[in-house]
Protein backbone atom coordinates (compact mmCIF):
# COMPACT_ATOMS: atom_id res chain seq x y z
CA UNK A 1 0.00 0.00 0.00
CA UNK A 2 2.76 2.38 0.94
CA UNK A 3 5.00 2.00 -2.02
CA UNK A 4 2.36 1.31 -4.64
CA UNK A 5 3.23 4.69 -6.15
CA UNK A 6 6.88 3.92 -6.60
CA UNK A 7 7.77 2.31 -9.92
CA UNK A 8 10.63 0.18 -8.57
CA UNK A 9 10.17 -3.54 -7.99
CA UNK A 10 9.10 -4.35 -4.49
CA UNK A 11 11.41 -7.24 -3.78
CA UNK A 12 10.15 -7.76 -0.28
CA UNK A 13 6.80 -9.03 -1.62
CA UNK A 14 8.63 -11.70 -3.58
CA UNK A 15 10.81 -12.55 -0.59
CA UNK A 16 7.74 -12.91 1.64
CA UNK A 17 5.87 -15.10 -0.84
CA UNK A 18 8.73 -17.18 -2.25
CA UNK A 19 9.31 -19.88 0.42
CA UNK A 20 5.62 -20.77 0.81
CA UNK A 21 4.87 -20.68 -2.91
CA UNK A 22 7.98 -22.70 -3.73
CA UNK A 23 7.33 -25.51 -1.24
CA UNK A 24 3.60 -25.61 -1.95
CA UNK A 25 4.15 -25.71 -5.70
CA UNK A 26 6.95 -28.27 -5.82
CA UNK A 27 5.68 -30.66 -3.16
CA UNK A 28 1.93 -30.38 -3.62
CA UNK A 29 0.71 -28.85 -6.88
CA UNK A 30 3.28 -30.25 -9.34
CA UNK A 31 3.06 -33.81 -7.91
CA UNK A 32 -0.73 -33.56 -8.04
CA UNK A 33 -0.67 -32.82 -11.78
CA UNK A 34 2.23 -35.21 -12.35
CA UNK A 35 0.10 -37.96 -10.80
CA UNK A 36 -2.82 -37.11 -13.07
CA UNK A 37 -0.37 -37.23 -15.99
CA UNK A 38 1.18 -40.54 -14.85
CA UNK A 39 -2.24 -42.14 -15.06
CA UNK A 40 -1.95 -41.80 -18.85
CA UNK A 41 1.25 -43.84 -19.03
CA UNK A 42 2.13 -47.49 -18.63
CA UNK A 43 5.33 -49.45 -18.34
CA UNK A 44 5.97 -51.59 -21.38
CA UNK A 45 9.35 -53.36 -21.69
CA UNK A 46 10.82 -51.27 -18.87
CA UNK A 47 10.04 -47.97 -20.57
CA UNK A 48 7.32 -45.51 -19.79
CA UNK A 49 4.91 -45.21 -22.72
CA UNK A 50 1.97 -42.92 -23.32
CA UNK A 51 -1.22 -44.96 -23.41
CA UNK A 52 -3.87 -42.25 -23.16
CA UNK A 53 -6.95 -43.34 -21.28
CA UNK A 54 -6.07 -47.03 -21.49
CA UNK A 55 -5.54 -47.31 -17.71
CA UNK A 56 -8.99 -45.94 -17.06
CA UNK A 57 -10.45 -48.35 -19.59
CA UNK A 58 -8.80 -51.16 -17.61
CA UNK A 59 -9.97 -49.73 -14.31
CA UNK A 60 -13.61 -49.40 -15.33
CA UNK A 61 -13.81 -52.03 -18.04
CA UNK A 62 -11.61 -54.97 -17.07
CA UNK A 63 -13.61 -57.38 -14.94
CA UNK A 64 -10.91 -57.93 -12.28
CA UNK A 65 -10.14 -54.24 -11.85
CA UNK A 66 -13.65 -52.86 -12.11
CA UNK A 67 -15.06 -55.26 -9.50
CA UNK A 68 -12.37 -54.06 -7.09
CA UNK A 69 -12.92 -50.42 -7.96
CA UNK A 70 -16.70 -50.46 -7.60
CA UNK A 71 -16.40 -52.53 -4.43
CA UNK A 72 -14.00 -49.94 -2.95
CA UNK A 73 -16.20 -47.05 -4.10
CA UNK A 74 -19.39 -48.61 -2.72
CA UNK A 75 -17.66 -49.38 0.59
CA UNK A 76 -16.34 -45.83 0.71
CA UNK A 77 -19.84 -44.45 0.10
CA UNK A 78 -21.24 -46.60 2.91
CA UNK A 79 -18.38 -45.43 5.15
CA UNK A 80 -19.39 -41.83 4.40
CA UNK A 81 -23.10 -42.49 4.96
CA UNK A 82 -22.35 -43.97 8.40
CA UNK A 83 -20.47 -40.81 9.31
CA UNK A 84 -23.25 -38.55 8.10
CA UNK A 85 -25.98 -40.55 9.85
CA UNK A 86 -24.23 -41.30 13.12
CA UNK A 87 -21.25 -39.01 13.72
CA UNK A 88 -22.81 -35.69 12.81
CA UNK A 89 -26.15 -36.14 14.64
CA UNK A 90 -24.35 -37.30 17.80
CA UNK A 91 -21.95 -34.36 17.50
CA UNK A 92 -24.85 -31.93 17.11
CA UNK A 93 -26.74 -33.48 20.03
CA UNK A 94 -23.77 -33.23 22.38
CA UNK A 95 -22.99 -29.69 21.25
CA UNK A 96 -26.62 -28.66 21.74
CA UNK A 97 -26.64 -30.07 25.27
CA UNK A 98 -23.27 -28.50 26.11
CA UNK A 99 -24.33 -25.06 24.93
CA UNK A 100 -27.99 -24.96 25.96
CA UNK A 101 -27.92 -24.88 29.72
CA UNK A 102 -25.44 -23.46 32.14
CA UNK A 103 -24.18 -26.92 32.88
CA UNK A 104 -21.52 -27.71 35.45
CA UNK A 105 -18.40 -29.57 34.24
CA UNK A 106 -19.19 -28.76 30.63
CA UNK A 107 -15.53 -27.90 29.89
CA UNK A 108 -14.56 -31.25 31.38
CA UNK A 109 -17.06 -33.17 29.24
CA UNK A 110 -15.90 -31.29 26.18
CA UNK A 111 -12.23 -32.10 26.75
CA UNK A 112 -12.94 -35.74 27.55
CA UNK A 113 -15.16 -36.33 24.52
CA UNK A 114 -12.48 -34.82 22.28
CA UNK A 115 -9.76 -37.23 23.51
CA UNK A 116 -10.36 -40.01 20.91
CA UNK A 117 -9.87 -37.43 18.15
CA UNK A 118 -6.27 -36.74 19.20
CA UNK A 119 -5.27 -40.41 19.14
CA UNK A 120 -3.67 -41.90 16.05
CA UNK A 121 -5.54 -44.38 13.84
CA UNK A 122 -3.00 -46.99 14.81
CA UNK A 123 -3.92 -46.72 18.49
CA UNK A 124 -7.64 -46.54 17.76
CA UNK A 125 -7.57 -49.44 15.30
CA UNK A 126 -5.67 -51.79 17.56
CA UNK A 127 -7.42 -50.77 20.75
CA UNK A 128 -10.82 -51.60 19.27
CA UNK A 129 -9.49 -54.72 17.63
CA UNK A 130 -8.42 -55.97 21.05
CA UNK A 131 -11.64 -54.94 22.75
CA UNK A 132 -13.85 -56.61 20.13
CA UNK A 133 -11.62 -59.67 19.91
CA UNK A 134 -13.21 -62.99 20.87
CA UNK A 135 -9.88 -64.08 22.43
CA UNK A 136 -9.77 -61.34 25.03
CA UNK A 137 -13.47 -61.37 25.61
CA UNK A 138 -14.16 -57.84 26.83
CA UNK A 139 -17.03 -57.29 24.40
CA UNK A 140 -18.67 -60.72 24.90
CA UNK A 141 -18.07 -60.44 28.65
CA UNK A 142 -19.81 -57.08 28.85
CA UNK A 143 -22.73 -58.24 26.73
CA UNK A 144 -22.98 -61.32 28.94
CA UNK A 145 -23.26 -59.19 32.05
CA UNK A 146 -26.43 -57.58 30.69
CA UNK A 147 -27.76 -60.87 29.37
CA UNK A 148 -27.19 -60.11 25.70
CA UNK A 149 -24.33 -62.48 25.00
CA UNK A 150 -26.21 -64.00 22.06
CA UNK A 151 -25.73 -60.67 20.25
CA UNK A 152 -21.97 -61.03 20.21
CA UNK A 153 -20.24 -61.62 16.91
CA UNK A 154 -16.58 -61.27 16.00
CA UNK A 155 -17.65 -58.11 14.21
CA UNK A 156 -14.32 -57.22 12.62
CA UNK A 157 -13.90 -60.73 11.27
CA UNK A 158 -17.26 -61.13 9.56
CA UNK A 159 -17.73 -59.84 6.04
CA UNK A 160 -21.20 -58.51 6.62
CA UNK A 161 -20.29 -56.52 9.75
CA UNK A 162 -16.63 -55.50 9.38
CA UNK A 163 -17.08 -52.31 7.34
CA UNK A 164 -19.94 -51.00 9.47
CA UNK A 165 -17.93 -51.76 12.61
CA UNK A 166 -14.93 -49.84 11.28
CA UNK A 167 -17.23 -46.98 10.27
CA UNK A 168 -18.58 -46.81 13.81
CA UNK A 169 -15.05 -46.94 15.25
CA UNK A 170 -14.13 -44.01 13.03
CA UNK A 171 -17.29 -42.22 14.19
CA UNK A 172 -16.26 -42.86 17.80
CA UNK A 173 -12.89 -41.29 17.02
CA UNK A 174 -14.13 -38.17 15.24
CA UNK A 175 -17.34 -37.16 17.00
CA UNK A 176 -15.23 -34.47 18.69
CA UNK A 177 -14.86 -32.43 15.51
CA UNK A 178 -18.55 -31.81 14.66
CA UNK A 179 -19.16 -31.37 18.38
CA UNK A 180 -16.60 -28.56 18.62
CA UNK A 181 -17.58 -26.78 15.41
CA UNK A 182 -21.31 -26.91 16.15
CA UNK A 183 -20.66 -25.86 19.73
CA UNK A 184 -18.77 -22.81 18.45
CA UNK A 185 -21.58 -22.01 16.01
CA UNK A 186 -24.23 -22.31 18.72
CA UNK A 187 -22.28 -20.04 21.05
CA UNK A 188 -22.05 -17.38 18.34
CA UNK A 189 -25.85 -17.04 18.12
CA UNK A 190 -26.62 -13.68 19.80
CA UNK A 191 -28.62 -13.81 23.02
CA UNK A 192 -31.10 -11.22 21.72
CA UNK A 193 -32.38 -13.65 19.10
CA UNK A 194 -32.90 -16.39 21.67
CA UNK A 195 -34.54 -13.98 24.10
CA UNK A 196 -36.84 -12.68 21.38
CA UNK A 197 -37.81 -16.27 20.57
CA UNK A 198 -38.50 -16.99 24.21
CA UNK A 199 -40.73 -13.93 24.40
CA UNK A 200 -42.71 -15.42 21.52
CA UNK A 201 -43.12 -18.54 23.60
CA UNK A 202 -40.64 -20.70 21.71
CA UNK A 203 -38.66 -22.75 24.24
CA UNK A 204 -36.91 -26.05 24.74
CA UNK A 205 -36.92 -28.39 21.75
CA UNK A 206 -38.87 -25.95 19.60
CA UNK A 207 -36.20 -23.33 20.21
CA UNK A 208 -33.58 -25.73 18.92
CA UNK A 209 -35.50 -26.92 15.85
CA UNK A 210 -36.97 -23.59 14.80
CA UNK A 211 -34.30 -21.06 15.71
CA UNK A 212 -30.92 -22.63 16.40
CA UNK A 213 -30.81 -25.36 13.77
CA UNK A 214 -31.51 -23.03 10.80
CA UNK A 215 -28.82 -20.69 12.09
CA UNK A 216 -26.14 -23.40 12.28
CA UNK A 217 -26.91 -24.95 8.87
CA UNK A 218 -23.81 -23.34 7.28
CA UNK A 219 -21.62 -25.04 9.92
CA UNK A 220 -23.35 -28.36 9.26
CA UNK A 221 -22.54 -27.81 5.57
CA UNK A 222 -18.86 -27.26 6.34
CA UNK A 223 -18.79 -30.37 8.53
CA UNK A 224 -20.40 -32.42 5.78
CA UNK A 225 -17.82 -31.44 3.19
CA UNK A 226 -14.96 -31.96 5.66
CA UNK A 227 -16.38 -35.42 6.40
CA UNK A 228 -16.70 -36.15 2.69
CA UNK A 229 -13.12 -35.17 1.83
CA UNK A 230 -11.79 -36.97 4.91
CA UNK A 231 -13.70 -40.20 4.19
CA UNK A 232 -12.88 -40.45 0.50
CA UNK A 233 -9.22 -40.04 1.30
CA UNK A 234 -9.22 -42.32 4.36
CA UNK A 235 -6.72 -45.14 4.66
CA UNK A 236 -5.04 -45.30 8.04
CA UNK A 237 -7.77 -46.87 10.17
CA UNK A 238 -8.53 -49.68 7.72
CA UNK A 239 -4.81 -50.33 7.20
CA UNK A 240 -4.12 -50.37 10.95
CA UNK A 241 -7.05 -52.63 11.80
CA UNK A 242 -7.37 -54.93 8.77
CA UNK A 243 -4.07 -54.58 6.89
CA UNK A 244 -3.48 -53.67 3.24
CA UNK A 245 -5.73 -56.50 2.08
CA UNK A 246 -8.69 -54.85 3.82
CA UNK A 247 -10.09 -58.19 4.91
CA UNK A 248 -12.11 -60.24 5.39
CA UNK A 249 -12.21 -60.83 1.64
CA UNK A 250 -11.90 -57.14 0.69
CA UNK A 251 -15.13 -56.33 2.49
CA UNK A 252 -13.53 -53.26 4.13
CA UNK A 253 -11.60 -52.11 1.05
CA UNK A 254 -11.96 -48.39 0.38
CA UNK A 255 -10.36 -46.21 -2.29
CA UNK A 256 -7.35 -45.34 -0.10
CA UNK A 257 -6.43 -48.97 0.63
CA UNK A 258 -7.15 -49.97 -2.99
CA UNK A 259 -4.79 -47.28 -4.25
CA UNK A 260 -2.10 -48.27 -1.73
CA UNK A 261 -2.31 -51.94 -2.72
CA UNK A 262 -2.20 -51.14 -6.40
CA UNK A 263 0.68 -48.71 -6.08
CA UNK A 264 2.87 -50.86 -3.83
CA UNK A 265 1.72 -54.31 -4.74
CA UNK A 266 0.97 -57.10 -2.30
CA UNK A 267 1.74 -60.79 -2.08
CA UNK A 268 2.40 -61.88 -5.68
CA UNK A 269 1.10 -58.86 -7.53
CA UNK A 270 3.72 -56.25 -8.33
CA UNK A 271 3.14 -52.61 -7.59
CA UNK A 272 1.98 -50.48 -10.50
CA UNK A 273 2.50 -46.72 -10.15
CA UNK A 274 0.48 -46.01 -13.28
CA UNK A 275 -2.64 -47.87 -12.22
CA UNK A 276 -2.10 -46.36 -8.76
CA UNK A 277 -2.12 -42.92 -10.38
CA UNK A 278 -5.29 -43.81 -12.28
CA UNK A 279 -7.02 -44.66 -8.99
CA UNK A 280 -5.65 -41.47 -7.43
CA UNK A 281 -7.06 -39.52 -10.37
CA UNK A 282 -10.44 -41.15 -9.86
CA UNK A 283 -10.29 -40.16 -6.17
CA UNK A 284 -9.36 -36.63 -7.22
CA UNK A 285 -12.38 -36.52 -9.53
CA UNK A 286 -14.72 -37.79 -6.81
CA UNK A 287 -13.44 -35.26 -4.26
CA UNK A 288 -13.65 -32.47 -6.84
CA UNK A 289 -17.28 -33.37 -7.65
CA UNK A 290 -18.11 -33.38 -3.94
CA UNK A 291 -16.42 -30.04 -3.33
CA UNK A 292 -18.16 -28.48 -6.36
CA UNK A 293 -21.56 -29.77 -5.27
CA UNK A 294 -20.90 -28.20 -1.89
CA UNK A 295 -19.57 -24.87 -3.19
CA UNK A 296 -22.09 -24.28 -5.96
CA UNK A 297 -25.07 -26.39 -4.95
CA UNK A 298 -25.27 -26.27 -1.18
CA UNK A 299 -23.30 -23.35 0.17
CA UNK A 300 -24.95 -20.82 -2.17
CA UNK A 301 -28.44 -21.95 -1.19
CA UNK A 302 -27.83 -21.77 2.54
CA UNK A 303 -28.77 -18.47 4.02
CA UNK A 304 -25.94 -16.89 5.92
CA UNK A 305 -26.86 -14.65 8.78
CA UNK A 306 -24.61 -11.81 9.76
CA UNK A 307 -24.81 -10.86 13.40
CA UNK B 1 -39.50 -19.85 42.21
CA UNK B 2 -39.91 -23.48 43.05
CA UNK B 3 -42.05 -24.18 40.07
CA UNK B 4 -39.40 -22.93 37.65
CA UNK B 5 -36.41 -24.66 39.24
CA UNK B 6 -37.93 -28.15 39.28
CA UNK B 7 -38.07 -28.78 35.51
CA UNK B 8 -34.66 -27.14 35.04
CA UNK B 9 -32.99 -29.56 37.45
CA UNK B 10 -34.69 -32.46 35.73
CA UNK B 11 -33.38 -31.44 32.30
CA UNK B 12 -30.00 -30.88 33.92
CA UNK B 13 -29.95 -34.44 35.21
CA UNK B 14 -30.92 -35.73 31.78
CA UNK B 15 -28.20 -33.62 30.18
CA UNK B 16 -25.60 -34.89 32.63
CA UNK B 17 -26.70 -38.46 32.03
CA UNK B 18 -26.29 -38.18 28.25
CA UNK B 19 -22.94 -36.42 28.50
CA UNK B 20 -21.66 -38.82 31.13
CA UNK B 21 -22.69 -41.83 29.05
CA UNK B 22 -20.88 -40.48 26.03
CA UNK B 23 -17.81 -39.56 28.07
CA UNK B 24 -17.64 -43.15 29.33
CA UNK B 25 -17.94 -44.43 25.74
CA UNK B 26 -15.18 -42.03 24.66
CA UNK B 27 -12.76 -42.91 27.44
CA UNK B 28 -13.48 -46.60 28.03
CA UNK B 29 -11.15 -48.08 25.36
CA UNK B 30 -8.26 -45.83 26.39
CA UNK B 31 -8.81 -46.76 30.02
CA UNK B 32 -8.91 -50.50 29.28
CA UNK B 33 -5.66 -50.34 27.28
CA UNK B 34 -3.84 -48.32 29.94
CA UNK B 35 -4.84 -50.44 32.96
CA UNK B 36 -4.14 -53.73 31.23
CA UNK B 37 -0.69 -52.65 30.11
CA UNK B 38 0.35 -52.80 33.78
CA UNK B 39 -0.90 -56.35 34.38
CA UNK B 40 0.46 -59.85 34.06
CA UNK B 41 -0.64 -61.88 31.08
CA UNK B 42 -2.82 -64.07 33.27
CA UNK B 43 -4.53 -61.09 34.85
CA UNK B 44 -5.17 -59.49 31.47
CA UNK B 45 -7.27 -62.47 30.45
CA UNK B 46 -8.73 -63.40 33.82
CA UNK B 47 -10.30 -60.07 34.58
CA UNK B 48 -9.73 -57.46 31.86
CA UNK B 49 -11.73 -54.73 33.60
CA UNK B 50 -9.98 -54.92 36.98
CA UNK B 51 -7.36 -52.39 38.01
CA UNK B 52 -3.84 -53.76 38.42
CA UNK B 53 -3.45 -54.97 41.98
CA UNK B 54 -0.45 -56.13 44.03
CA UNK B 55 -0.56 -59.66 42.64
CA UNK B 56 -1.43 -58.73 39.05
CA UNK B 57 0.93 -55.76 38.59
CA UNK B 58 3.65 -56.30 36.00
CA UNK B 59 5.86 -54.22 33.75
CA UNK B 60 6.88 -57.11 31.51
CA UNK B 61 5.20 -55.57 28.48
CA UNK B 62 7.15 -52.36 28.85
CA UNK B 63 10.38 -54.35 29.21
CA UNK B 64 9.73 -56.09 25.89
CA UNK B 65 8.82 -52.83 24.18
CA UNK B 66 11.91 -51.02 25.40
CA UNK B 67 14.19 -53.95 24.57
CA UNK B 68 12.77 -54.82 21.15
CA UNK B 69 11.59 -51.55 19.74
CA UNK B 70 13.54 -48.34 19.58
CA UNK B 71 10.72 -46.22 20.93
CA UNK B 72 12.92 -43.37 22.08
CA UNK B 73 14.29 -43.01 18.57
CA UNK B 74 10.77 -43.14 17.10
CA UNK B 75 9.62 -40.55 19.59
CA UNK B 76 12.57 -38.32 18.73
CA UNK B 77 11.84 -38.65 15.01
CA UNK B 78 8.18 -37.77 15.50
CA UNK B 79 9.19 -34.82 17.62
CA UNK B 80 11.68 -33.49 15.04
CA UNK B 81 9.23 -33.91 12.15
CA UNK B 82 6.34 -32.29 14.01
CA UNK B 83 8.28 -29.37 15.50
CA UNK B 84 10.25 -28.48 12.35
CA UNK B 85 7.14 -28.75 10.15
CA UNK B 86 5.21 -26.51 12.53
CA UNK B 87 7.99 -23.91 12.56
CA UNK B 88 8.17 -23.88 8.76
CA UNK B 89 4.37 -23.73 8.37
CA UNK B 90 4.14 -20.84 10.82
CA UNK B 91 7.12 -18.87 9.48
CA UNK B 92 6.51 -19.30 5.73
CA UNK B 93 2.75 -19.19 6.19
CA UNK B 94 2.91 -15.93 8.12
CA UNK B 95 5.28 -14.39 5.57
CA UNK B 96 3.02 -15.26 2.63
CA UNK B 97 -0.07 -14.23 4.56
CA UNK B 98 1.55 -10.86 5.28
CA UNK B 99 2.35 -10.33 1.60
CA UNK B 100 -1.26 -11.12 0.65
CA UNK B 101 -2.85 -9.08 3.41
CA UNK B 102 -0.55 -6.06 3.37
CA UNK B 103 0.44 -5.23 -0.19
CA UNK B 104 -1.62 -4.47 -3.24
CA UNK B 105 0.05 -5.98 -6.28
CA UNK B 106 -1.06 -7.45 -9.55
CA UNK B 107 -2.20 -11.06 -9.12
CA UNK B 108 -2.82 -10.77 -5.39
CA UNK B 109 -6.32 -12.29 -5.50
CA UNK B 110 -5.21 -14.96 -7.94
CA UNK B 111 -2.26 -15.89 -5.72
CA UNK B 112 -4.59 -16.10 -2.73
CA UNK B 113 -6.90 -18.42 -4.64
CA UNK B 114 -3.99 -20.56 -5.86
CA UNK B 115 -2.69 -20.99 -2.32
CA UNK B 116 -6.19 -21.75 -1.03
CA UNK B 117 -6.71 -24.67 -3.45
CA UNK B 118 -4.81 -26.96 -1.14
CA UNK B 119 -7.30 -26.48 1.71
CA UNK B 120 -9.83 -28.80 0.07
CA UNK B 121 -7.62 -31.07 -2.03
CA UNK B 122 -5.80 -33.71 0.02
CA UNK B 123 -2.08 -33.92 -0.70
CA UNK B 124 -2.32 -37.73 -0.65
CA UNK B 125 -3.77 -37.69 -4.16
CA UNK B 126 -0.28 -36.77 -5.44
CA UNK B 127 1.50 -39.54 -3.53
CA UNK B 128 2.80 -41.46 -6.56
CA UNK B 129 4.57 -38.39 -7.96
CA UNK B 130 5.71 -37.23 -4.51
CA UNK B 131 7.48 -40.55 -4.05
CA UNK B 132 9.11 -40.20 -7.47
CA UNK B 133 10.18 -36.66 -6.57
CA UNK B 134 11.72 -37.84 -3.30
CA UNK B 135 13.48 -40.72 -5.05
CA UNK B 136 14.86 -38.34 -7.68
CA UNK B 137 16.16 -35.90 -5.07
CA UNK B 138 17.51 -38.63 -2.81
CA UNK B 139 15.23 -37.64 0.05
CA UNK B 140 13.57 -41.03 0.47
CA UNK B 141 14.00 -42.35 4.02
CA UNK B 142 14.92 -38.96 5.42
CA UNK B 143 12.97 -36.88 7.89
CA UNK B 144 13.30 -33.95 5.45
CA UNK B 145 10.94 -35.67 3.02
CA UNK B 146 8.25 -35.86 5.69
CA UNK B 147 8.90 -32.28 6.82
CA UNK B 148 8.52 -30.98 3.25
CA UNK B 149 5.28 -32.86 2.69
CA UNK B 150 3.72 -31.76 5.96
CA UNK B 151 4.82 -28.17 5.39
CA UNK B 152 3.23 -28.14 1.93
CA UNK B 153 0.09 -29.74 3.38
CA UNK B 154 -0.20 -27.24 6.24
CA UNK B 155 0.59 -24.02 4.36
CA UNK B 156 -2.76 -23.41 2.56
CA UNK B 157 -4.93 -23.32 5.69
CA UNK B 158 -2.22 -21.47 7.65
CA UNK B 159 -2.01 -18.74 5.00
CA UNK B 160 -5.80 -18.47 4.84
CA UNK B 161 -6.27 -18.15 8.60
CA UNK B 162 -3.28 -15.84 9.15
CA UNK B 163 -4.08 -13.46 6.28
CA UNK B 164 -7.69 -13.11 7.47
CA UNK B 165 -6.28 -12.28 10.88
CA UNK B 166 -3.66 -9.85 9.55
CA UNK B 167 -6.25 -7.91 7.57
CA UNK B 168 -7.78 -7.01 10.90
CA UNK B 169 -4.61 -5.41 12.28
CA UNK B 170 -4.67 -1.65 12.70
CA UNK B 171 -2.58 0.23 10.12
CA UNK B 172 -1.40 2.97 12.53
CA UNK B 173 1.38 0.93 14.07
CA UNK B 174 2.76 -0.11 10.69
CA UNK B 175 2.53 3.46 9.33
CA UNK B 176 4.37 4.76 12.38
CA UNK B 177 7.06 2.14 11.77
CA UNK B 178 7.41 3.15 8.13
CA UNK B 179 7.71 6.83 9.05
CA UNK B 180 10.47 5.86 11.45
CA UNK B 181 12.24 4.28 8.52
CA UNK B 182 11.84 0.61 9.49
CA UNK B 183 12.27 -1.85 6.64
CA UNK B 184 9.32 -4.03 5.59
CA UNK B 185 11.10 -7.03 7.11
CA UNK B 186 11.50 -5.31 10.48
CA UNK B 187 7.84 -4.30 10.39
CA UNK B 188 6.85 -7.90 9.76
CA UNK B 189 9.08 -9.55 12.33
CA UNK B 190 8.98 -6.91 15.07
CA UNK B 191 5.53 -5.39 14.78
CA UNK B 192 3.18 -7.81 13.03
CA UNK B 193 4.34 -11.28 14.17
CA UNK B 194 3.86 -10.56 17.91
CA UNK B 195 0.33 -9.33 17.18
CA UNK B 196 -0.77 -12.50 15.38
CA UNK B 197 0.45 -14.87 18.07
CA UNK B 198 -3.07 -16.10 18.98
CA UNK B 199 -3.79 -17.01 15.36
CA UNK B 200 -0.40 -18.73 15.12
CA UNK B 201 -1.32 -20.84 18.16
CA UNK B 202 -4.55 -21.87 16.42
CA UNK B 203 -2.67 -22.86 13.27
CA UNK B 204 -0.10 -24.77 15.33
CA UNK B 205 -2.62 -26.88 17.23
CA UNK B 206 -4.61 -27.59 14.08
CA UNK B 207 -1.54 -28.98 12.33
CA UNK B 208 0.08 -30.71 15.27
CA UNK B 209 -2.31 -33.66 15.64
CA UNK B 210 -2.58 -34.72 11.97
CA UNK B 211 1.21 -34.51 11.51
CA UNK B 212 1.99 -36.48 14.67
CA UNK B 213 -0.60 -39.15 13.87
CA UNK B 214 -0.03 -39.57 10.14
CA UNK B 215 0.66 -43.12 9.00
CA UNK B 216 0.44 -42.76 5.20
CA UNK B 217 3.54 -40.69 4.42
CA UNK B 218 5.90 -42.31 6.95
CA UNK B 219 4.85 -45.68 5.52
CA UNK B 220 5.53 -44.58 1.94
CA UNK B 221 8.35 -42.02 2.17
CA UNK B 222 10.33 -43.01 5.26
CA UNK B 223 9.83 -46.65 6.31
CA UNK B 224 13.49 -47.26 7.25
CA UNK B 225 14.20 -48.18 10.87
CA UNK B 226 16.26 -45.07 11.74
CA UNK B 227 13.64 -42.58 10.47
CA UNK B 228 10.46 -44.30 11.65
CA UNK B 229 7.99 -42.04 13.40
CA UNK B 230 6.23 -43.12 16.58
CA UNK B 231 2.98 -43.83 14.70
CA UNK B 232 4.65 -46.05 12.11
CA UNK B 233 6.98 -47.55 14.71
CA UNK B 234 4.10 -48.67 16.92
CA UNK B 235 2.19 -49.97 13.88
CA UNK B 236 5.13 -52.15 12.81
CA UNK B 237 5.97 -53.23 16.35
CA UNK B 238 2.40 -54.27 17.12
CA UNK B 239 2.22 -56.11 13.81
CA UNK B 240 5.27 -58.19 14.81
CA UNK B 241 4.20 -58.85 18.39
CA UNK B 242 0.49 -59.55 17.79
CA UNK B 243 0.49 -62.57 20.06
CA UNK B 244 2.41 -60.92 22.89
CA UNK B 245 -0.49 -59.13 24.56
CA UNK B 246 1.65 -57.49 27.23
CA UNK B 247 3.92 -55.98 24.61
CA UNK B 248 1.05 -54.84 22.39
CA UNK B 249 -0.82 -53.17 25.24
CA UNK B 250 2.35 -51.49 26.50
CA UNK B 251 3.26 -50.27 23.02
CA UNK B 252 -0.23 -48.79 22.64
CA UNK B 253 0.05 -47.10 26.02
CA UNK B 254 3.45 -45.69 25.12
CA UNK B 255 1.95 -44.21 21.98
CA UNK B 256 -1.03 -42.81 23.90
CA UNK B 257 0.84 -41.23 26.81
CA UNK B 258 2.87 -38.51 24.99
CA UNK B 259 -0.20 -37.38 23.02
CA UNK B 260 -2.24 -37.25 26.21
CA UNK B 261 0.41 -35.14 27.93
CA UNK B 262 0.54 -32.75 24.97
CA UNK B 263 -3.26 -32.61 24.96
CA UNK B 264 -3.45 -31.77 28.64
CA UNK B 265 -0.93 -28.96 28.10
CA UNK B 266 -2.52 -27.57 24.94
CA UNK B 267 -6.20 -28.53 25.26
CA UNK B 268 -7.18 -25.00 26.26
CA UNK B 269 -5.54 -23.46 23.18
CA UNK B 270 -6.85 -26.24 20.98
CA UNK B 271 -10.45 -25.83 22.09
CA UNK B 272 -10.20 -22.07 22.03
CA UNK B 273 -8.66 -22.27 18.57
CA UNK B 274 -11.45 -24.46 17.21
CA UNK B 275 -14.25 -22.55 18.86
CA UNK B 276 -12.84 -19.10 18.01
CA UNK B 277 -14.40 -19.49 14.60
CA UNK B 278 -11.12 -19.39 12.72
CA UNK B 279 -12.41 -22.02 10.33
CA UNK B 280 -15.77 -20.54 9.52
Amino acid sequence: MTSSMTPKRRWHIIVFLAPAVLIYTTVMIIPLFATLRLSMFAEINNTRVWVGLENFRTLFGDAVWSTQFWNALANNAWFFIIHMLVQNPIGILIAAILSSSRLRFSALYRSAIFIPTILSFVIVGFAWKLILSPIWGIAPGMLDSVGLKFLYQPWLGKEQYALTTLGLISVWQFVGIPMMLIYAALLSIPDEILEAAECEGITGMALFWKIKLPLILPSIGIISILTFVGNFNAFDLIYAAQGALAGPDYSTDILGTFMYRTFFGFQLQLGDPHMGSAIASAMFGIILIGVCIYLFGIQRRLRHYQF
Amino acid sequence: MNRTTRPITRTHIAAHLILLTYTVIALFPVFVILINSFKTRKAIFRDPLALPGADSFSLIGYHTVLKQGDFFLYFQNSMIVTVVSLILILLFGAMAAFALAEYRFRGNALMGLYLALGIMIPIRIGTVAILELMVATGLVNTLSALILVYTAQGLPLAIFILSEFMKGINDDLKSAGRIDGLSEYTIFFRLVLPLVRPAMATVAVFNMIPIWNDLWFPLILAPAEEVKTLTLGSQVFIGQFVTDWNAVLSALSMAIIPVMILYIIFSRQLIRGITSGAVK
